[in-house]
């Protein structure tokens, strides 16, 4: 029942908005994994973000796109957690895990084994819309347990723009979506985050893009 | 088939749609012989060019053969598109947000006017009263730095994308008045009763054509640049052939398609010729100053929809306001 509203959502809501409402720009959309089990990576401007790379999947492997999204912020109500599990169809992660015990990234390894393609944004939250920020490392971790998973950077421009924090009325741009080629696991978690901050830099000086502020 | 009738079309109207098939036709063959004749060159180019035009000329006629609604919906919606490109050329402000909103919540509003066949409304909603409201409601947000850098940039946006692209959808609803200053000839009776249809498609067929003529033209004669800084490509004898070509097309097509006669049509032509150099080259200007080379990715072998219709902002209010003011 929650799969087919699932899909129905994607098709009449998402799909319309990410590719009419607003229209994408996509560079080098071949790059992207083809298959699961793999990791989408990009920066985190608006709850767009995770909507306009699902839709790049297409409806055919909707099923297998997920996002990894912030049990503190998409947990909070019953019915909040009901749409972000059932209908976007998240792996909830906790933000702190200061005097966890279980394992933080069970969610996300199980996702990997059962051969999901995860959309993973290692700014950890939207932040100041249009601006880069620090990554968090959790995704060396991920790399470091995952070597043979592929780890594609994807740099997202103008949806921060169109619908940002704190803001509900979307407001229409044409966005980018530029995708590089897929990082490979060093095992090194400081080598690993220095080289997705190199790729991700240099996506993002691929674009001319207006001043916003 | 009770959605596809052409009862309402007159006659030359449809030949003239089939026309531009049939140019669309060749202009497919030849590009497919120059590339096999020349096999080193690429052609690829050319090819998405023409390919995209059959896509345009194909979602243009058919909004024109279901009925008025459809083609003020396709219309509205390519003020849109092109409304989205120019905002996301330029630069904008993040105070603005719900100032931009308003910008696209007058596109349904001013098609409105249109298809209600308000005048009086469509003719000052944005130059008058939006005029005045983007200002105000930015003035509200309380931001003043580079606030007249962006109700200037957005009224500008504004005033091309949706104002002037409006007049071709108002052409559907031009009906001659019985003391006008210049007498319809009518080229049938349906025209008489609809005679939008033929003065839209007159519109666009000599604006796109113009573009073409233009291009040619100044591939083949001239030297003198007219202006230079702005777009090198263009010469004083691509602009004067091109212009005479429209002219020329402009007093054999507009008697046959619409009720102008050869004079109007022929004043008319001119009108598109020089404005649609004007319009094309004031995009031109916009994209200079803002380092980019294509307005945006919209339509391969194109560029964007500004790329597109640049010279249709100039000449559809110009060509709407001269066929006002001699028939209505």
């Amino acid at each position: 029942m929650n799969s087919v509203l699932r899909y129905l959502f994607f098709l009449c809501v998402v799909r319309p908005i990410i590719l009419v409402v607003l229209g994408l720009n996509v560079r080098r959309q071949e790059l992207l994994p083809k298959t699961g089990p793999a990791i989408v990576v990009a920066n985190h401007n608006s709850h767009l973000d995770a909507l306009t790379l699902m839709t790049l999947f297409g409806m055919r492997r909707l099923s297998i796109v997920r996002p990894v999204a912030a049990v503190d912020y998409f947990l909070r109500s019953k019915w909040r957690a009901w749409f972000s599990t059932q209908i976007i169809g998240i792996i909830p992660l906790k933000r702190t895990v200061a005097g966890e015990r279980s394992d933080p990234l069970a969610g996300i390894s199980d996702a990997l084994n059962a051969g999901n393609i995860l959309i993973l944004f290692p700014e950890g939250s939207r932040g100041n819309p249009e601006q880069l920020e620090t990554f968090k490392t959790g995704i060396a971790h991920i790399a470091k347990r995952h070597s043979e998973v592929p780890i594609v950077p994807v740099f997202l421009h103008g949806l921060g723009k169109a619908l940002p924090r704190g803001e509900g009325i979307l407001v229409p741009f044409f966005c980018d979506v530029f995708v590089g080629e897929s990082i490979p696991s060093t095992g090194n978690r400081d080598a690993f985050m220095a080289l997705l901050k190199e790729r991700m830099t240099s996506l993002a000086s691929e674009g001319n893009f207006p001043t916003w502020d | 088939m009770t959605i596809l009738q052409f009862d309402h079309l007159a006659a030359e109207v449809r030949y003239t749609l089939a026309g531009i098939f049939a140019c669309l036709v060749v202009a497919s063959l030849v590009a497919r012989i120059l590339q096999r004749a020349k096999p080193g060159k690429n052609f690829r180019e050319l090819r998405l060019r023409i390919r995209t035009w059959w896509v345009i000329a194909g979602l243009f006629s058919l909004a024109i053969v279901l009925n008025r609604g459809a083609s003020l919906f396709f219309l509205a919606f390519v003020s849109f598109l092109a409304l989205k490109e120019f905002l996301s050329l330029v630069p904008t402000r993040r105070a603005d947000h719900r100032v931009l909103f308003l910008a696209y919540l007058s596109i349904p509003f001013q098609y409105l006017w249109v298809y209600l066949d308000w005048y009086g409304i469509f003719i000052i909603f944005i130059p008058v009263y939006l005029f005045l409201l983007l200002p105000t409601r930015m003035v509200l947000i309380g931001e003043t730095d580079g606030f007249l850098r962006a109700i200037g940039t957005l009224h500008w946006g504004l005033m091309t994308t949706v104002f002037s692209l409006s007049h071709a959808a108002m052409l559907l609803a031009v009906h001659p008045i019985a003391n006008a200053r210049y007498k319809p000839v009518w080229p049938s009776e349906t025209s008489a009763l609809n005679p939008g249809p033929g003065l839209l498609i007159l519109l666009v067929l000599l604006t796109q054509s113009n573009d073409v003529a233009q291009y040619i033209w100044g591939k083949t004669l001239g030297r003198r640049k007219v202006v230079p800084k702005v777009s090198p490509g263009k010469t004083l004898g691509g602009l004067a052939g091109g212009v005479a070509t429209t002219m020329l097309l402009a007093t054999t097509l507009g008697p046959y398609l619409t009720f102008l006669d050869w004079k109007r049509a022929l004043f008319a032509g001119t009108i598109i010729g020089l404005s649609g150099f004007a319009g094309d080259v004031s995009i031109s200007a916009l994209k200079r100053d803002l380092g980019v080379k294509d307005s945006g990715t919209m339509l391969p072998g194109h560029g964007g929809i500004l790329d597109r219709i640049d010279s249709l902002t100039y000449t559809a209010p110009l060509y709407f306001h001269f066929v006002f003011y001699c028939y209505c």
